[in-house]
């Protein structure tokens, strides 16, 4: 039965989603306009809102003063690469716990996501020293392993869910049709299952752009993505606000603009498509 | 060349026997239905035969030659599944190629073989389109094209109708017929469906509870079944089973007539009982009566029968139709 909304209801419902979709997105609308203010303006106190000399000083002491698109470069190499690996492990691995179970399936599913529940920092050292040995340090190498192991977890559970949902009959039938292991895998599952991939990389995409505990930690300048290039901005001296606005703006725009336009199948891969 | 044949196969999983030491045998051409009621195995058994299961014991052969071990791909087998399985993100066209493909066929020879699997089956008109855009019945006819593309040794079908409504299954029933009739390759088809299993039968194997229950021809099984179960599982309405004094008159612990053998007279006859209720089918009247003391009996009768509910009839057997069971249940001659 349809629950009867009066209008003010749901004008009400309406106004409050509004604020409350405002308040969540008020930081990173702050950081924008922030980025376009001048030192002064950016400390002023009361704080300026719209009302003030609106310039792009900051983005070009940024590009001049560091190379961004460096950064950005590295940023999206890690991310992309990382996560294009981490599918070529993740998508036999769900594949064979989708299909063949064993005995210690659900178990082993488990122990995975326990991992993700362990502070990084309690590994920070060992991992330290042996990038150290290993001269993987400030490498793209070293930190998108890194990277392609902190992910996943979370890749292997997502195809994992998305793949139970294949019906087993077309599998059998691609057997039936004389499809080897491989064959099925290439000519059946995956296509079928290109849009549950597509949301997986997705997020695992942005959850790499956006990691800073190891990037920071493992990596300099050679291998250093926008992550660092931020935190580049906390001067001893103390905070440039603007420029750190603007350094931030420019480091989250790729990934804000891309999760824009891939809304619908972020949506899809969040709700593990529990509704069909 | 299409012949199959199953040693003692048995099948468990876990300590849950499902396939309790089955032997049969399966000429090269045959029509082979096997039928039961839910859980009986025989889904099971078809996919021994497939190799989508593997045998905890026993062996399959196909054509003489020991497939026991050998994966689905290499048996030279086709399935058409309940569910029909068509790939979804490919058209008709690459749904019936995909076999040949794999097999690694020429394009021209692909591009010929799937025209040719089209035509049979009317679907020229439909190559392009992807199964979702296809009707039930449509994607039932390119499920059976993806088999019949291969050119196997043997059809297997997993009850292939169960989705259809039900003049589109008497239609598919003809139409597999008739492929049976034009391809003469052995087909062994699954089916709980008993109509489905006279009509288009060679052979029948009744599986009950994971064995069988008894193979034969539809009249034979229809005319002499071997026991209880398959007595009561073929034929519908089902026969009707009497213990009691009439079937210790006869002999026997218990006996069983089929509805169309028995006379109703509202004036004489051995059994009296009170129609419950008359199904007037227009072709068929089917008469449910309370015989005294013998309970229900289904009774049917050619045309239109004027009965009502309450009224009081005398039912008498056929003679020369009677069937005989013993206290085992077992079938008395």
């Amino acid at each position: 039965m349809a629950i009867k909304k009066s209008m003010r209801q749901r004008v009400g419902v309406t106004i409050l989603a509004w604020v409350v979709a405002f308040l969540i997105f008020f930081p990173i609308l702050w950081t924008f306009i922030t980025s376009f203010k001048s030192e002064l303006d950016a400390i002023a106190m009361p704080p300026k809102f719209l009302f003030f000399n609106w310039t792009l000083e900051n983005y070009v002491e940024v590009q001049q003063r560091s190379n961004y698109l460096k950064f950005a470069f590295n940023s999206v190499v890690l991310s992309i690469g990382a996560n294009l690996l981490g599918l070529l492990i993740a998508v036999p691995a769900a594949w064979s716990m989708a299909f063949a179970p064993g005995k210690y399936t659900k178990d082993l599913l488990m122990w995975m996501l326990s991992t993700k529940m362990m502070p990084a920092v309690g590994v920070l050292v060992p991992i330290y020293l042996l990038f150290k040995t290993l001269h993987l340090l400030d490498s793209l190498l070293g930190i998108g392993i890194v990277l392609m192991l902190i992910n996943l977890p979370l890749l292997i559970w997502m195809l994992y869910t998305y793949f139970k949902e294949i019906p087993n009959d077309i599998l059998e039938a691609a057997r039936m049709d004389g499809a080897s292991l491989l064959n099925e895998i290439v000519y059946v599952l995956t296509p079928m299952a290109v849009p549950g991939i597509a949301s997986t990389m997705l997020l695992a995409i942005i959850l790499s752009w956006n990691e800073a505990f190891w990037t920071l930690n493992l990596t300099t300048s050679n291998a250093a993505p926008l992550t660092a290039f931020i935190a580049s901005y906390s001067a001893p001296e103390g905070f440039f606000w603007a420029k750190l606005s603007a350094a931030s703006t420019l480091a989250i725009a790729p990934i804000l603009i891309l999760g824009w336009f891939s809304q619908k199948q972020l949506v899809r891969g969040l709700t593990f498509g529990a509704v069909k | 060349m299409g012949s199959i044949q199953l040693k003692d196969v048995r099948k468990a999983f876990g300590a849950v026997s499902i396939i309790n030491g089955i032997d049969l045998n399966i000429e090269n051409g045959e029509f082979a239905v096997f039928v039961g009621p839910s859980g009986c195995g025989k889904s099971t058994l078809l996919r021994l035969i497939a190799g989508l299961e593997d045998v905890t014991s026993g062996q399959v052969l196909i054509d003489a030659k020991d497939m026991t071990n050998v994966g689905p791909a290499q048996r030279g087998l086709a399935m058409v599944f309940q569910s029909y399985a068509l790939y979804p993100h490919m058209s008709v066209r690459g749904n019936i190629a995909f076999a040949l493909k794999m097999a690694g066929q020429s394009a021209s020879m692909i591009d010929q073989k799937v025209r040719k699997a089209a035509a049979t089956l009317n679907l020229t008109d439909y190559l392009d389109r992807k199964p979702r855009q296809l009707s039930g019945g449509q994607r039932q006819r390119v499920a059976i094209g993806r088999a019949i593309v291969r050119e196997p040794k043997a059809f297997l079908f997993d009850e292939p109708l169960s989705n259809l409504d039900a003049a589109l299954r008497v239609q598919m029933r003809v139409e597999i017929g008739e492929l049976h009739e034009a391809l003469k390759t052995t087909m062994v088809y699954v089916t709980h469906d008993q109509v489905e299993a006279m009509t288009m039968a060679d052979k029948i194997v009744v599986l009950d509870r994971g064995s069988v229950a008894q193979i034969g021809s539809p009249l034979e099984l229809y005319n002499r079944p071997n026991g209880l179960f398959v007595a009561g599982f073929i034929g519908s309405p089902t026969m009707n089973l009497i213990k009691g004094a009439p079937a210790a008159k006869r002999g026997a612990e218990t006996i069983g007539i089929r509805p169309e053998h028995a006379d109703i007279s509202t004036s004489a006859g051995e059994w009296p009982a009170k129609v419950r209720l008359a199904e007037h089918l227009g072709s068929d009247t089917f008469v449910h009566a309370e015989a005294d003391g013998m309970g229900q009996l289904t009774l049917r009768l050619e045309g239109e029968a004027p009965l009502t509910p309450g009224q009081s009839i005398f039912v008498t057997p056929r003679e020369a139709h009677l069937h005989r069971f013993d206290k085992d249940g077992r079938r008395m001659n």
